[in-house]
């Protein structure tokens, strides 16, 4: 069965992973439309991180797909796929070397290389403009995060995962991460899906809201709906 | 002062373990006093040393008598057992028995038969046995070192190759910054090997050359041709058990499958 509503980007249908007998994430149905921000917020361990690696497929359902623009994600390479869910985690795990170097890296896994002025763009947009040939050994949580952003956007992805992106930093750089994630997703109208459990993050950021307890959804709408209710 | 007291051969060989073995209990008994206890693993491993090296000592009794063509199986007993010894080393990791066995029967298999075919190895049971299971063994060695390292070194950077993967990065491309260092690593031992031979070790297979009564300068070579195919052995063994286990470590889907807490 594949979607036609054009605005949909992302739609899980009956989405569920199990390991063994432990249940991670129970019969998930949502959708996601074009440059909408969708918060999935819920307690620790209740199978937010769990749904996220399913939707990029950095794990295998055990039941149920994704469609992507109304294509199976089963039926797009992974490369592919990955590379058009943009993903941003909670750690930036940059790769030893340059900033540019780790923003190339995305384009030069399908032949492609940025230009000088590519990468500068790109650093511009994430407020480190001049910050190319740095080391990413010497940056701060805060730059290494906002790094780790403009590596996903050199890929140019039609969506973003976005799996706690400030709860490793301090308060200062926090607000920093926060203002620049709004500002792309209103500035280039990006579509992201926001995993937090500051739900008051998720209110200032999102514009709808799932909430998961144990692998599965309880309540979704609104934000204020759903996490004022 | 042993061979005062014994002279029947036999009698002198169990005496001598048995005074080899008292140096190794010494060793456990002060790791003891540092709390460290080696007792069971070393008197498990001394024991079983012993029972397997007598064995085959008495097979090889046998064997050497018979036909050259006996070696072949010998030889691929050996791989087979190497493989089953290696795999333990990457505890966790898929399939590692079979690869084990294909690396080291590839890397060690070819050096072995392409130097018999180049008159290297002599063909006779008495030579190409000990040698072969020299080669064997450091193949199994390096495979060992080669897998722990890599299953270590994966599992240290989940964190690294699952971003890779989600850039876009084929499986094989996220994972081989960690196929070189274990390839690397696992090669050292036969490379300290090569550059301190004759300084820092005569080797056992010459100083019996020397005293079975062969020229110490073709010993001296000899010993050095061995070292080199036990180096090309292992470089192979251990290249193509880490390919092979990279392939091995993903999904169809480039899922990574060595996760902490899942092995």
């Amino acid at each position: 069965m594949s979607v036609s509503n054009n605005s949909c980007i992302l739609r899980a249908e009956n989405l569920s992973r199990a390991v063994g007998a432990k249940i991670l994430v129970q019969d998930i149905n949502f959708q996601v439309s074009r440059s909408e921000v969708l918060a999935i917020v819920g307690p620790s361990g209740s199978g937010k991180t769990s749904l996220l690696r399913l939707l990029n497929r950095l794990d295998e359902p055990t039941s149920g797909t994704v469609y992507i623009e109304g294509i199976d994600y089963k039926q797009i390479a992974p490369g592919e796929l990955r590379r058009r869910l943009g993903m941003v985690t909670q750690r930036p795990y940059l790769f030893p070397g340059t900033v540019e170097g780790n923003l190339q890296f995305g384009p030069l896994q399908r032949g492609e290389r940025l230009g000088a002025e590519g990468v500068e763009a790109l650093l511009l947009r994430v407020g480190l403009a001049g910050y190319a040939h740095r080391d990413v050994a010497n940056l701060s949580g805060g730059e290494a995060q906002r790094v780790s952003v403009a590596r996903t956007l050199a890929n140019s992805p039609v969506l973003l995962l976005l799996d706690e992106p400030t709860s490793a930093l301090d308060e200062a750089s926090k607000v920093g991460i926060e203002a620049l994630l709004r500002s792309i997703v209103k500035d280039h109208g990006l579509t992201c899906i926001l995993v937090t459990h500051d739900i008051a993050q998720a209110s200032r950021v999102a514009e709808r809201a799932l909430l998961i307890q144990d692998g599965r959804i309880v309540r979704s709408g609104l934000v204020a709906e759903v996490l004022h209710a | 002062m042993l061979k005062f007291l014994f002279s029947n051969q036999l009698a002198l060989g169990l005496a001598q373990a048995g005074v080899a073995a008292a140096a190794a209990i010494v060793v456990v008994l002060l790791a003891r006093r540092r709390q460290v206890h080696l007792e069971g693993d070393t008197v498990v491993a001394m024991v079983r040393g012993i029972v397997q090296i007598v064995a085959v000592g008495s097979i090889l009794l046998v064997l050497l008598r018979g036909p050259r063509w006996t070696s072949v199986f010998l030889l691929m007993g050996m791989i087979v057992a190497a493989g089953a010894t290696s795999a333990r080393r990457a505890k966790g990791m898929p399939d590692a028995f079979r690869v084990s066995v294909w690396a080291i029967a590839c890397g060690a298999g070819v050096v072995i038969a392409l130097m018999t075919w180049a008159g290297v190895i002599d063909t006779a049971i008495t030579t190409l046995v000990p040698i072969g299971s020299m080669i064997i063994a450091n193949a199994m060695n390096t495979n060992g070192l080669a897998l722990n390292r890599f299953r270590s070194d994966v599992l240290a950077h989940t964190g690294e190759i699952e971003t890779a993967l989600a850039l876009g990065a084929e499986a094989n491309n996220s994972v081989s910054p960690y196929v070189q260092a274990s390839f690397e690593a696992s090669l050292i031992p036969a490379i300290d090997s090569l550059r301190s031979l004759g300084i820092v070790w005569i080797p056992g297979l010459m100083a019996g050359m020397l005293l079975s009564g062969a020229r110490p300068i073709y010993a001296a070579i000899y010993q050095f041709v061995v070292l080199a195919m036990i180096f090309a052995a292992s470089g192979l063994t251990s290249l193509i058990s880490t390919l092979l286990m990279r392939g091995r470590i993903f999904t169809p889907a480039q899922q990574l499958l060595l996760q902490p807490g899942r092995s």
